[in-house]
């Protein structure tokens, strides 16, 4: 019976994609891209997970929700790996998770390493006043359009 | 020495100046001149901060005695820290703080790009990781100090001071001794004295961008990578290790 109803690996995937990132709470944690690595080890569910930054305070937190959510699932036996190669990168972001990130206020991560365009007012008159910003992963962008401040997410 | 007696020292000199370093310049939040500075050091000392634990956790399966990254941050003495004596430096004004954070990130990048093809993955794995965010950390220094350095007058001036006062400390990065010898050996780290050239050059041009001049004196205080520590790490340690020390096994 137990075993019966444990979910698969698309099933995990689907559930670890309903997990918001607790920093950016309108992607999840698969739209990130830390989700490396899903199976079953007999009976063993195994996530490989990526972190962002090596100090990213989230860390701790997201580990907690997935351990939460999957229990909810009825997985009891759950082992978290981190994995640091090949290291986290913004490529792996997915398309989803750029829109919402744009419809939120930030602006996604560009290959160029600087923003598009305004996340307010679709501008291109933009100017970076900090590298850093009120989270490890993005930066202080402004725009000189609508005169409205904005987050972008580095690029790395 | 063995090999992994040598490679725990070595990962111990990366991960107690991360440390050290991460801690002095989180003295700064709250405090720095304008709110992005405050948020850029603030995020810089946390980048420092994961790099630690990545390199102290290591270091604490290499020694093979249950020590965990947090008993080697808060658990140890004065002697057994073997981090560069300058990364404890007190921070001085911004310029000085900012000046500190290059001469280290310049030094840190050029190691970190060798470490990538360390012959021990667990390391190269690491370089990796921190060498993205090491290359952020080195923009940013660079640009400070050339913003400072070629400035106004009086920011010039803090600018020579902060080069003179720090510059004797960064010949102790390119010492090398016997804990190297057994790594080189096997491929796991590179001779630190190698990386004195590109740094050199790195240095040399931003410091000409800054408008400022390099001190000709070479004299070099030297010790931390061995645990001759100035009188600086004491007070550092007894305010980072308080808690630790008062309720042991305290958590977050
Ligand atoms: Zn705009």
């Amino acid at each position: 019976m137990v075993i019966a109803s444990l979910p698969s690996v698309a099933q995990v995937w689907d559930c670890l994609d309903t997990i918001a990132d607790p920093e950016i709470p309108v992607i999840t944690l698969v739209d990130l891209g830390i989700i490396r690595d899903v199976k079953w080890q007999q009976d063993q569910l195994v996530i490989t997970i990526t972190p962002t930054y090596s100090g990213c305070p989230a860390t701790r937190v997201i580990n907690e929700d997935i351990v939460s959510a999957l229990n909810h699932k009825g997985v009891k036996n759950l082992r978290l790996e981190r994995r640091l190669s090949p290291a986290w990168t913004t490529d792996w972001m997915s398309e989803k998770g750029r829109i919402a990130l744009e419809d939120y206020g930030i602006a996604p991560p560009e290959a160029k390493g600087t923003p598009a365009r305004c996340p307010q007012c679709g501008g291109d008159d933009l100017e970076r006043t900090s590298q850093f910003g009120s989270t490890p992963c993005k930066a202080l962008w402004r725009c000189k359009s609508c005169l409205e401040p904005f987050d972008y997410f580095k690029c790395i | 020495m063995t090999r992994d007696q040598a490679l725990f020292q070595f990962l111990l000199r990366l991960g107690d100046s991360t440390l050290i370093l991460s801690h002095r310049v989180s003295e700064w939040c709250g405090h720095a001149p304008v709110i992005e500075e405050d948020i850029a050091l603030a995020n810089t000392a946390l980048d420092l901060i994961g790099q630690t634990q990545f390199w102290l956790e290591l270091a604490g399966e290499v020694e093979g005695k249950g020590r965990s990254a947090d008993d080697l941050a808060y658990l140890r003495d004065v002697w057994d820290f073997r981090n560069l004596l300058l990364v404890e430096r007190p921070n001085g004004d911004f310029g000085k703080t900012l000046m500190r954070q290059f001469l280290f990130d310049a030094f840190q990048s050029l190691m970190l790009g060798k470490l990538l093809k360390s012959s021990d993955k667990r390391v190269a794995d690491i370089a990796e990781k921190a060498s993205k965010e090491v290359a952020y950390h080195v923009e940013r220094s660079a640009g400070t100090v050339v913003g400072l350095g070629d400035g106004t007058p009086q920011s010039h001036t803090r600018m020579q001071a902060a080069l003179d006062d720090l510059y004797p400390y960064v010949g102790e990065m390119f010492v090398s001794d016997a804990v190297d010898a057994v790594l080189i050996k096997v491929g796991i780290a590179p001779d630190p004295a190698s990386l004195r050239a590109d740094w050199d050059a790195l240095v040399g041009r931003v410091m000409q961008d800054a408008t400022l001049d390099i001190p000709k004196d070479a004299f070099t205080h030297k010790g931390g990578k061995t645990g001759t520590h100035t009188e600086h790490l004491g007070y550092i340690l007894a305010d980072m290790q308080f808690l630790q020390r008062a309720y042991p096994g305290a958590e977050w």
